[in-house]
């Protein structure tokens, strides 16, 4: 397991030891096939979750559908 | 009154519509905002019979993750979500959140709305137009909100809208239909669906953008913000029913002073 990373969720400063975006997502207790990701302002495809390596210095924005009109 | 009834069912059998290739029966979308809670709004989907709804695309929860979602009591496999831009005040804000939601979601058909401004959120159609061309170009189905007006609806349309979905009135106003004349238009110009979208407040009103011809209305605080919700939602499923086939019985013309039902002939 790599060492600890530094990371930008939803403009929260966290460390994270989570290898890849699929990790640190189950590691914010949430699931993967129901949230999207931005990564590092890029879209993360969901099928490539599993598969992208988190680095330290990552932004993230996780979303998910809410409410609304 | 004896007129033969030719219609037995509750409405007309195979009045289906279209929009992007898929086939609803439903003519009545309606939102998830502003309910008390996710059982009353599944309930006045439920009661609603709507086969769409809208959603909105936000960041998630990372404090508590463990609070219910939508999507534990409105199921996306029997219920088509079309996610919205709501709040998205540029056309890149909005092509933005289509972006993430269509990978959280992973279908095309999509809710486009770029807002001019708080106080009357009124479209930005100059934003609107570029998103809509944009989107088109990226596959995208956008449902288009836009302003009651049959040039820019055409403009839309030319730039890949799947539908226009022009405002009755300003967004949770509930103030009805204030512009019959230039929805009509739209409607009669139009080769995508129309979709009143915004304005509606209760059910005589939803008929009324029927009776104009829409294709669909979209609304969501008439309903969320009736006294009581699943019966205002059963109530606007009626109207939109009733609206949709008063358009297709065809009214009969008005006349300036009265005329007898009853025949003169015959008369003691």
């Amino acid at each position: 397991m790599s060492a600890a990373k530094s990371i930008t969720v939803n403009d929260q400063l966290r460390r994270s030891e989570a290898a890849t975006i699929a990790d640190l997502v189950r590691e914010l207790g949430l699931k993967p096939e129901k949230v999207a990701v931005e990564h590092n302002g890029v879209i993360a495809p969901r099928s490539t979750l599993e598969d992208v390596p988190l680095g330290d210095g990552d932004v993230l924005e996780i979303v998910h559908f809410v409410g609304g009109g | 009154m004896t007129e033969m009834p030719t219609i037995t069912t509750d409405s007309a059998p195979d009045d289906s519509w279209e929009v992007a290739g898929q086939r609803f029966t439903s003519r009545l979308i309606v939102g998830t905002g502003k309910y008390k809670d996710f059982a009353q709004n599944a309930a006045a989907v439920e009661a609603s019979g709507a086969q769409i709804v809208t959603v909105a695309v936000r960041r998630v929860n990372i404090s508590d993750p463990s609070q219910p979602v939508l999507m534990d009591y409105i199921d996306p496999k029997k219920i088509t979500y079309l996610p919205n831009t709501a709040g998205c005040f540029t056309a890149d804000e909005a092509i933005r959140t289509l972006r993430l939601a269509r990978e959280a979601g992973g279908w095309d058909l999509v809710k486009l709305e770029v807002l001019g401004e708080a106080r009357t959120l009124y479209p930005d159609m100059r934003e609107t137009l570029k998103a809509t061309e944009v989107l088109a170009n990226e596959g995208f189905k956008p449902m288009v909100y836009c302003v009651d007006d049959p040039i820019a609806a055409k403009q839309l349309e030319e730039a890949g809208a799947v539908a226009v979905m022009p405002l009755g009135a300003p967004i949770g106003s509930g103030l009805g239909i204030q512009n019959k004349v230039t929805i009509r238009l739209i409607v009669e110009g139009a080769g995508v669906p129309v979709l009143v979208d915004a304005g509606v407040g209760t059910a005589s009103e939803a008929a009324e953008a029927m009776e104009l011809g829409c294709d669909g209305v979209l609304m969501n605080t008439a309903i969320a913000e009736a006294q009581d919700p699943i019966r205002m939602a059963r109530a606007m499923k009626h109207a939109v029913l009733a609206g949709r086939d008063a358009y297709l019985a065809g009214r009969m013309k008005t006349r300036k002073y009265a005329d007898p039902s009853s025949p003169l002939a015959g008369l003691i």
